[in-house]
């Protein structure tokens, strides 16, 4: 889940991150005396949960209180990439020398957090990754041996900083890793990190994502920062379809079958298992099929809350099929499953053998599984068969 | 709602023994058992959530209660 910019800071502003003055305003009103307690000129933002602020219009310079005013009723109408403004933050205009990137997030090739540190800020990360290879640098982090700041001083000293620069900005980058551990992140981001003409760095703007499953944990947070339980805090607005995906979840305790995202496609899935739902739904699109929604599966649903997501993915308008496929699965059953998605077909007045283009669910209780599926007529396949192929089994029938 | 899956009988005169029936209830993970005053009740539409388990085949006396495997038949 994401922070606005403002919360990011609030957080950044506990442990010790340098930020500048500012104050996040809901009315013209707030922004005129923000301006005016900060003094002197200020940048207002607009607070989206998106990039793309600067060239929506989304940030304004303003040199008094009076145009900070005007400039707030100018920005917060403004929709960028779909999000609306929730306020907009007031904020010191400092005098800047130069501006660094520096990022913490999940390597998922090497399993590994990663440091990706850049000499050169305040653009899109990857692309100065692509043009500028040698200013960005990558240093990974064990989850294993504690953390030291010398870990910070190799990722930025990797892109050529050195002296008084380098010794400025270690504290800075290690407490960065250090939040990016403690609040459980997927991405804790500060760009542009910037030098100011005397030498001291800021924080300009920064960006954090929580992972959505530690929510729980870190509730006193949330609570503090005035983020409310039903705030999914996505890229965009949760749709009716997912809300209910949602709401399926929730009826039972009984594993997952949830994180529902709709897509426009004519394929429904019901996938799941460790990683499982993002390859099948890649399998899925390199076969040239088209996804009407990505869904979880795992952790042994029950039979009701498996019939209910195949339901809720078969009412969907458009959806002529569904897919059922999992990695083999151990604590998951396949006579379970079977039984909630043939239920599923049937009580929505579907053929299962016609609406289930594949099943391939192999692992626990498969025997049983597959005779449900024979007596239903739906086709499936054991664990000779690869998640890629039956992929392209279910794909290959879309439209016939 | 019957089950589509799975069916489970319990021999009438096992249904009346309110212990037994006590018995039933506490051991079913997925609650297919219910009492209606001292009278055994199979609560249908929990009846596909059975898990195989065997607790209720094992609880009582031998024969008296099956759990049967509709897809099989």
């Amino acid at each position: 889940m994401r922070f606005y910019e403002y919360e990011s800071k609030a957080l950044f502003a506990r442990h010790g991150l340098p930020l500048g003055k500012r104050a996040l305003a809901r009315t013209a009103d707030d922004a005129r005396r923000a301006a005016a307690e900060i003094g002197g000129p200020v940048v207002l933002k607009s607070q989206v949960l998106s990039g793309g602020r600067m060239k929506a219009g989304a940030v304004k310079f303003a040199d008094d209180p009076a145009q900070a005013a005007a400039h707030f009723d100018a920005i917060l109408p403004i929709v960028v990439n779909g999000q609306k403004s929730c306020g907009v933050l007031v904020e010191e205009k400092s005098p800047i020398a130069q501006e660094y990137y520096v990022g913490v997030t999940w390597d998922g090739r090497r399993k590994l957090p990663v440091v990706i540190f850049s000499d050169m800020g305040g653009i899109d990360i990857e692309e100065v990754a692509e043009k500028h290879p040698d200013h960005v640098s990558k240093t990974h982090v064990s989850t294993l041996l504690p953390f030291t700041p010398r870990v910070a001083k190799e990722a930025i000293a990797a892109t050529g900083v050195t002296g008084n620069d380098l010794t400025r900005l270690t504290p800075i980058v290690a407490k960065l890793v250090e939040i990016f551990f403690q609040y459980d992140l997927t991405l804790a981001e500060i760009n542009p990190l910037a030098k100011l003409a005397d030498g001291r760095f800021i924080v300009l703007d920064g960006h954090v994502d929580l992972e959505g499953d530690a929510r729980e944990k870190h509730k006193k947070l949330l609570d503090e920062l005035g983020i409310k339980p039903e705030e999914t805090r996505q890229a965009r607005p949760p749709t009716d379809f997912e809300i209910r995906g949602a709401q399926v979840d929730a009826s039972d305790h009984r594993g997952v079958a949830g994180n529902v995202v709709e897509f426009d496609g004519n394929l429904g899935l019901v996938i799941g298992a460790g990683g499982g739902s993002l390859t099948l739904f890649d399998a899925v699109r390199k076969h040239g099929g088209r996804p009407a929604n990505y869904c979880e599966i795992g952790g042994n649903p029950s039979v009701k809350k498996a019939c209910a997501l195949t339901k809720l993915v078969l009412s969907k308008p458009g959806v002529e099929k569904i897919a059922v496929m999992m990695n083999v699965v151990s604590n998951t059953r396949v006579d379970i499953v079977a039984r909630g998605v043939v239920k599923g077909c049937v009580e929505s007045g579907r053929d299962p053998a016609k609406t289930i283009a594949i099943f391939r669910i192999p692992g626990s209780w498969e025997a049983d599984g597959f005779k449900i599926l024979e007596k239903y007529g739906v086709e499936f396949c054991d664990r000779s068969v690869s998640m890629y192929e039956a992929a392209g089994r279910a794909v290959a029938k879309m439209g016939k | 709602m019957a089950g589509m899956f799975i069916d489970v009988k319990v021999d009438p005169k096992v249904a009346g023994d309110a212990a037994l029936a006590k018995k039933l209830v506490e051991v079913c993970p997925v609650n297919i058992f219910a009492i209606d005053g001292t009278k055994l009740r199979i609560v249908e539409e929990n009846l596909d959530e059975c898990v195989l388990c065997d607790l209720c085949v094992q609880a009582a006396p031998p024969g008296t209660v099956q759990v049967i495997k509709l897809y099989e038949s």
